[in-house]
């Protein structure tokens, strides 16, 4: 397998190109399995989606299919789901609240902390059949940063707040914006890409496109009376060091229900937002205050987690299923004390640009989509990825975060699994 | 009431092929891209949403909904969709509507509330799709609640859900065309 050349890193010439095979080759996906998903820290979920003693949700991670469970003992735990005896998934609902799971194959069961707690004509079982050695399965491991649920598949690496790092600020700036917590929003979109995973990543984690891309989405802002040069941001891009990256911009676009208004919201909102970022401000002092509530911005943290704080909370995952085709999921985090009102237009705001019937999100797909088809013509062997290389303070409109997340990825790919 | 005896106390002057008919030229209006005149069959208060399988009962004030319009953003949306920045329906996809199994629920005062099965085909355009004959159709399948009100210019929708089967948008990735 060639792993040489995937990449052109090149300062001094000014030059960054990804090759394209990096986006269509089915060995270079295995490897990314193998030495990316397998040997990271994965989001699965938010504490808030499991806060009682039973509550459970399924999800599809890396893919394995995980049941995440607030266990009766209160640790949350996260399961794969088949049963250790011959394989049937224990749990068949996509969540609920269950203090024992039940293969429906055989009988055996399984209390929510994983115990084998029943299996049918044990008698029959030679004596060394021990119940223990057949609790089910839990992921390698499975912490939590701040109520956001990480498992991974390779107890050797780093615990979670090292793999964090420079992303923790970020998540600390979102966090920080409720006294009560942040909560998922009930309901997800669940939607696919028919493109190669990574171009999500560079798609979200970038400001060139917007303009362009979303042009649709600028008209319906000047329609509803946000001015054109309203649009005009300006921002930052940077890299925050093991593949995580930010980027972002003020003013924020569309507005921020926590504290900014916009045009989009109603008019009897705007004294109470300033109340909010006044409040921001005495506690947090009006720099910090500035960042949370005046300020639009995506953090991915690598490889699949991205947390865009715009016009609503948009937190997304995906995964990659063949080298040209993802499954993305989304969910709408949100202050737990929100009023009801602020609620529905933080709802309303991200079904108007998120999603796949937003006004943003169908144009992505359709042309990331189109870019992965345009792989096809392999004359062209490289992508460019050069924007703002020669600058030292590049924008959300270069490439230089973009940056941070490819050579990540190349030093994560490139590596041999021992080393 | 039972829905056989609200079916008896439907208006006398509103029959279910009156309903039928009514569909038929909404659907033929939305495959035929005249949405403008799509948008003259609606009332000022129509709520157009698509909920999440399992959550028809809350409101979009609460959950996350794939899609919940009032009229302004109906407006905007249907301005898109017949401008030339929509990227996914540029060019326009071509779309056919089958629609089935239509119920006139119940009938209070000058509204009723319908329900009707549906499949919407929908077949991308752009080249690089029909290029090689893979164009990927794409088939929503579902059932539509309407509710319904009678004036003095016909039927108008005041609200229009739609429940799909399948809300995991998967593999079409997207839902750029009014379902």
């Amino acid at each position: 397998m060639r792993l040489e050349n995937l990449i052109i890193d090149d300062e001094e010439r000014g030059v960054f190109r990804v090759r394209r095979r990096a986006f269509t080759d089915p060995e270079i996906l295995q490897l990314e399995r193998e030495r990316i998903f397998e040997a990271s820290w994965i989001y699965t979920g938010h504490e808030s989606e499991i806060p009682s003693a039973g509550d459970y949700v399924c999800r599809r991670v890396a893919g394995r299919s995980l049941i995440l469970v607030r266990s009766s003992d209160n640790v949350v735990r996260a399961f794969l789901n088949s049963c250790p005896h011959r394989g049937a998934a224990v749990c068949a609902a996509g969540s609920g609240n269950a203090k024992n799971f039940t293969c429906p194959y055989h009988g055996w069961g399984f209390a929510n902390t994983g115990q084998l707690v029943a299996v049918p004509s044990q008698d029959d079982y030679p004596r060394s059949f021990q119940r223990a050695d057949f609790s089910l399965r839990q992921t390698a491991r499975c912490q939590l940063y701040r109520g956001f649920i990480f498992v991974n598949l390779d107890a050797t690496i780093t615990s979670l707040e090292q793999y964090l790092g420079g992303a923790k600020e970020y998540l600390d700036l979102l966090c920080d914006q409720s006294e009560a917590g942040l909560e998922m929003v009930s309901g997800h979109h669940l939607y696919s890409i028919r493109a190669n995973w990574k171009l999500l990543a560079e798609n979200t984690m970038e400001s060139y496109h917007t303009p362009v891309a979303h042009k649709r989405y600028m008209g319906y802002m000047a329609d509803r009376g946000v001015a054109r040069k309203a649009m005009k941001r300006k921002g930052f891009g940077e890299i925050l060091g093991q593949g995580h990256i930010a980027m972002g911009s003020a003013p924020p676009l569309g507005g921020k229900p926590i504290a900014y208004w916009s045009p989009l919201f109603p008019a009897q909102k705007k004294a109470e937002m300033q109340a909010v970022q006044q409040r921001l401000a005495d506690k947090f002092g009006p720099e910090k205050a500035a960042r949370m509530s005046q300020m639009s911005r995506n953090i991915l943290v690598f490889p699949n987690l991205i947390i865009l704080d715009l016009m609503a909370i948009c937190v997304r995952t995906w995964f990659p299923v063949a080298p040209d085709y993802m499954e993305v999921s989304t969910w709408c985090l949100a202050p737990r004390d929100e009023d009801s009102t602020t609620r529905a237009l933080r709802i309303d705001s991200f079904m108007s640009f998120f999603g796949p019937t937003g006004f943003a999100t169908p144009d992505d797909v359709e042309i990331l989509e189109s870019c992965q088809h345009g792989y096809r013509n392999k004359e062209i062997e490289w992508s460019d990825l050069s924007k703002g290389l020669h600058k030292d303070k590049p924008t959300n409109a270069d490439e230089a975060h973009l940056r941070g997340f490819w050579r990540q990825w190349h030093r994560l790919l490139t590596r041999s699994r021992d080393s | 009431m039972t829905e056989i005896s609200a079916m008896v106390a439907t208006r006398h002057d509103i029959t279910r092929t009156m309903v039928e008919d009514f569909l038929y030229q909404e659907a033929a209006l939305l495959d035929e891209w005249r949405l403008e005149e799509w948008l003259l069959l609606l009332s000022e208060d129509i709520i157009y949403e698509i909920p999440i399988i399992g959550m028809e009962q809350s409101s979009s004030d609460q959950t996350l909904f794939l899609l919940a319009d009032d009229a302004q953003r109906l407006r905007g949306r249907v301005k898109q969709l017949m401008g030339t920045a929509t990227w996914a329906e540029s060019p326009r996809s071509r779309t056919r509507r089958m629609i089935s199994n239509v119920r006139v629920r119940d009938a209070v005062r000058d509204e009723l509330n319908v329900s009707a099965n549906f499949a919407v085909y929908r077949i991308p355009q752009q080249s690089w799709r029909t290029e090689d004959g893979s164009n990927q159709t794409e088939c929503f399948v579902g059932a539509y609640h309407y509710k319904l009100r009678s004036g003095e210019t016909g039927l108008r929708i005041a609200r229009r859900t739609v429940v799909l089967d399948v809300d995991v948008i998967r593999p079409h990735g997207k839902i750029s065309i009014i379902l």
